[in-house]
Order: structure tokens, then C-alpha cells, then sequence
């Protein structure tokens, strides 16, 4: 899974401008486990999904602030997220999960069966 | 195993080395000027009656939130810990981005504020403050007769 830095061929979302978040990404023998910091994200602004060979993690912040909000210092200045990684073919993307848990994404991307590692025996002559 | 042909961990570690520092050195933040970067990130705002404030930290368990408020200065500090596999298991980790240990972060608050009345919700990995101004403090309209 590489990481995939252009914005030319995608939806009309590339166009408005979005906060990258930080991930982690960890493979093991069954599959590769992505982390996401999407912090003021709920359920339902969420979107993961794959197109082709290109993982897409879009979301939109919901943070409820009261009427006649000054802002005095400011940080997190853009109220979405966008990142895209491109997905190498042993990776079957069919079997994607995604979770959310306190603004914490979860990806978990299985492995298709042929790639899977194997113990290859040696014989002896 | 750790090793890669190919670190692509060395930024984010660098990265991660520069905010710690920046921390360290931006430990004295004045009156309404906070120290920039660093965990979790900060967003403040008022209002005619209260200030607001939002930091961003996902993944934390709300047992672990440590908050503070004395004399107008409000402490957020915590831990957060890491989900990724230990160092020496078979998986590998190839990213290495979000922030994970102990976290402290200080803003000094404008003195009018009453330490009797806040309010902390924990949402979607936010953390929202609401501390409401003192009666005195609050602005009044002066009839001019």
C-alpha cells in the first residue's frame, strides 16, 4: 500500500481544500491494519471506499458551536479530512472493515488467499 | 521486523521530533498566545459569555483525561497509547504518523472566568471545555441619559 499524493482523477471533493490525517499502518501475514486520526468525525460523515486500486478516506467534521462564536486561536482551521493511498493487488479490497471509535478510523484490509504467505518445504536429495 | 529498504517512518519521526521540541521550548506560552503544534490541537473561542474550547484528541479514553483549571491558566494532559503490534512481532509497520505517550498541554485563559461553572464533554475524539465568564465580567450596556 503506497501512499497516492495525486488529485487529478478524483471525485469533485479533491477540489475543496482538507486537512491530511495522521495514520499508522502496520501489515501482519493476514492483511494490512490502517489507523486514522479523524478527530470531530461522526459515523455518518464518514466515508471509506475503494475505487479500482485506490483507497479513499473522506470525512467531514460535525462539531456543534454556539451562536456568536469568536474564534482566538485556531488550529484546526478546515473542517474535513481527505487521504488516499494506492493499494497494492495482494490486498483484497472486498473484504475491507472499517470502524470508528472516538474519532479513531480503523481500516482493516485482508489479504487475497493467493498471496498469502507459504512455508515452503526443502527437500532433502 | 523493522527494517525497509525504503523508511518512510523517518519523516513522520522527524516530524514527531520537531513538535516534541517545540514543546520544549514553547513551555511559557503568554496571556491568549498558546504554544502552536503538538498534542492534542487546539482550537479556542469566546463568547460574550463563556470561552470554548476544542481539543482534538482522538482515541483517548476519557478516564485518562486530565484536566485542570487554576487561575485562569487550564492544564489537558493524558496518555495515549499505541495500537500498533510491538517492535519485535512478525508485523511490520510501514506508517508511523499519530501521536502516541503522555501529553500536556497548557493555556493561560483570560482571568474573568469562573472556575465554578465548566463544563467538559468528551465526542467523537474531541474534547470541549466550555467555561462560563464571571457575572462582573461580562459586558454591560450603559444607558447615557
Amino acid at each position: 500500500m503506497t501512499e497516492n499524493k495525486s488529485t487529478t482523477r478524483d471525485s469533485p471533493a479533491t477540489e475543496r481544500p482538507a486537512l491530511v490525517p495522521p495514520v499508522d499502518v502496520a501489515e501482519d501475514a493476514g492483511g494490512i491494519t490502517l489507523y486514522a486520526d479523524l478527530p470531530g468525525v461522526a459515523r455518518d460523515r464518514l466515508d471509506v471506499h475503494v475505487d479500482g486500486d485506490t483507497l479513499i478516506i473522506e470525512a467531514e467534521m460535525g462539531l456543534e458551536m454556539p451562536q456568536e462564536l469568536q474564534a482566538t486561536h485556531i488550529e484546526v482551521s478546515l473542517p474535513r479530512y481527505r487521504r488516499v493511498f494506492t493499494l497494492s493487488r495482494d490486498l483484497d479490497a472486498e473484504r475491507l472493515t472499517a470502524e470508528l471509535k472516538h474519532g479513531v478510523l480503523k481500516v482493516r484490509l485482508q489479504k487475497a488467499e493467493h498471496a498469502k504467505p507459504r512455508r515452503i518445504k526443502v527437500q532433502t536429495g | 521486523m523493522d527494517f525497509s529498504l525504503f523508511p518512510r517512518d523517518l519523516f513522520a519521526d522527524l516530524e514527531r521530533l520537531q513538535r516534541q521540541m517545540q514543546q520544549t521550548i514553547e513551555a511559557s506560552p503568554s496571556i491568549r498566545g498558546f504554544a502552536r503544534g503538538g498534542f492534542p490541537a487546539l482550537n479556542v473561542a469566546g463568547t460574550p459569555d463563556s470561552v470554548e474550547i476544542y481539543a482534538f484528541a482522538p482515541g483517548l479514553d476519557t478516564q485518562s483525561i486530565h484536566l485542570q483549571l487554576e487561575r485562569g491558566v487550564l492544564s489537558i494532559s493524558g496518555i495515549r497509547t499505541d495500537e500498533l503490534p510491538a517492535r519485535d512481532s512478525a508485523a511490520s509497520v510501514h506508517l508511523r504518523e499519530r501521536f502516541s505517550g503522555r501529553f500536556h498541554r497548557v493555556l493561560t485563559l483570560s482571568d474573568d472566568l469562573d472556575p465554578d461553572q465548566v463544563s467538559a464533554t468528551y465526542r467523537d475524539g474531541v474534547l470541549h471545555v466550555s467555561i462560563a465568564r464571571k457575572a462582573a465580567a461580562k459586558p454591560r450596556r450603559i444607558n447615557v441619559n
